[in-house]
């Protein structure tokens, strides 16, 4: 039984030029936990991120999913185990939310009646009422019923593992906190390996097991969650006071 | 009025035919070269500029000039119509070409890179989010393609090509501004009719995006 085991192997990753954007990373993310990678713009997060599906390869090291190396793996298979959701949605604009929801099943061939009924299961997860939705165009949706539909999507096809990236970026911070509570209720029961990049220190906090720092290409803080706040390390420390802009220390 | 159509209705009818068999040919002929060749350089980039730069020149030459150059053109020169069909598929090339390459190019780059997450394959990502998005540009230069078809093919009649042009041009000689306008105007009424056709199947294509 494959559980979504995600294993960094000394992944580096530099762009042609020579500039380095990820150095000798080490991690190993167990399956069903929820990892959140956290750091400055341009930190490698969102690099470190799309090694997970392949969308970035490595120029040196590996990217091991239940222990098979993604880039010796079939990719079009890696990629439908592995749900991606982001923070511009990416819903397809000329499909309804039914279609968008089971695209990756239609992609697998699946059955038309089997479709239907994992989209209502789906959107019903992600707190959504299909009858309602099913038949509406992104373009009808709010910007929070479109982040519930990338998750549906990304959800649809029972992937092992989620890649989040910055997914509640874009939303007001009460729809935010919204979306938070129906996340990490549906990660309570559907148990899945995420990756989450997120700015957001609190959201991280919330939902996340583990907190991965990132700087310069560099892991510089790897510690659970709950020892975030008494945590000695400089740059944990640094994190925490710019969120409360240094009011609390 | 009545007396001319009774006269030379039947040749009307029959040059009309001819006109948009000469067109329909050319812009079938350009949809399938300028369709694939433009969605093969959204994937070949490099040749995007030479090739689009190329069909551009073609657009350039007069369409007189053009049906003068290809005449000594060994088997294209012996057959008045198949010369006319591969000229007026230069010209139709561009607008479809252009509009099918911008078109994709222009799809959000968000979206495909989703639909790699996704484990699409290449061609999964053509037709069902390229393709589709895509699609309203891409008749936006079937459209032009066709209405300036319509009209170039009228030149087609000055290398014995027949159509509508053939009652203009002999109207010119003759000085006879009915032929004139017996030619031009089903003419101008087929572009306007290919191009209001068209424009409706344009604006059903487009994708809303908020």
């Amino acid at each position: 039984m494959t559980k979504g085991d995600v294993e960094f192997a000394k992944v580096s990753c530099a762009f042609a030029g020579g500039q380095v954007l990820l150095h000798e990373i080490s991690l190993k993310l167990a399956g069903g936990t929820t990892t959140a990678l956290l750091g400055r713009s341009g930190a490698g997060k969102t690099t470190l991120l799309r090694m997970v599906n392949g969308l970035v390869r490595p120029t040196s090291g590996c990217v091991l999913v239940d222990g098979v190396d993604v880039g010796s793996a079939d990719v079009v298979e890696l990629r439908r185990g592995i749900g991606y959701v982001i923070q511009e949605t990416g819903l397809f604009p000329h499909m309804t939310v039914e279609r968008n929801t089971g695209l990756s099943l239609e992609l697998a061939g699946r059955s038309r009646s089997e479709i239907r009924a994992r989209v209502t299961e789906s959107l019903s997860l992600v707190g959504l009422d299909a009858a309602e939705f099913r038949e509406r165009y992104p373009w009808q949706l709010s910007g929070g019923q479109r982040q519930r539909v990338g998750l549906a999507r990304a959800l649809a096809s029972e992937p092992k593992a989620l890649l989040m990236d910055e997914p509640f970026g874009a939303l007001d911070p009460l729809t935010r906190a919204e979306m938070q509570a129906m996340l990490k209720n549906l990660l309570n029961r559907v148990g899945k390996t995420v990756v989450l990049v997120t700015h957001d220190l609190n959201e991280a906090l919330y939902l996340a097991d583990r907190m991965v720092f990132l700087d310069q290409g560099e892991v510089v803080a790897d510690l659970g969650a709950d020892k975030v706040s008494g945590s000695e390390n400089a740059y944990v420390r640094d994190y925490v006071s710019a969120v409360h802009h240094g009011l609390i220390s | 009025m009545m007396s001319f159509l009774q006269a030379n209705g039947w040749e009307i009818g029959r040059l009309t035919f001819e006109h948009l068999w000469l067109t329909m040919s050319a812009m079938l002929l350009a949809i399938g070269i300028g369709l694939p060749l433009g969605i093969l350089l959204t994937r070949r980039q490099r040749f995007a500029g030479p090739v689009i730069g190329f069909a551009n020149v073609v657009q350039t030459v007069p369409s007189l000039a053009l049906f003068g150059l290809l005449l000594p053109v060994p088997w294209l020169g012996e057959s008045a119509a198949r010369l006319a069909i591969v000229a007026l598929t230069g010209y139709a090339l561009l607008p479809i070409l252009r509009n099918t390459y911008a078109g994709i190019k222009s799809v959000d780059p968000t979206l495909t890179d989703v639909a790699h997450a996704m484990g699409m394959t290449g061609w999964q990502r053509l037709v069902k989010v390229e393709l589709p998005i895509a699609a309203s540009v891409i008749l936006a230069g079937v459209r032009t393609a066709t209405v300036t078809c319509v009209g170039v093919a009228t030149i087609a009649a000055a290398i014995g090509a027949g159509g509508l042009g053939e009652l203009i041009f002999r109207g010119v000689a003759s000085v006879d501004n009915g032929l004139v306008l017996a030619g031009a105007i089903p003419a101008a009424l087929l572009a306007l009719c290919a191009d209001a056709g068209l424009g409706l199947v344009e604006r059903r294509l487009v994708v809303r995006q908020t």
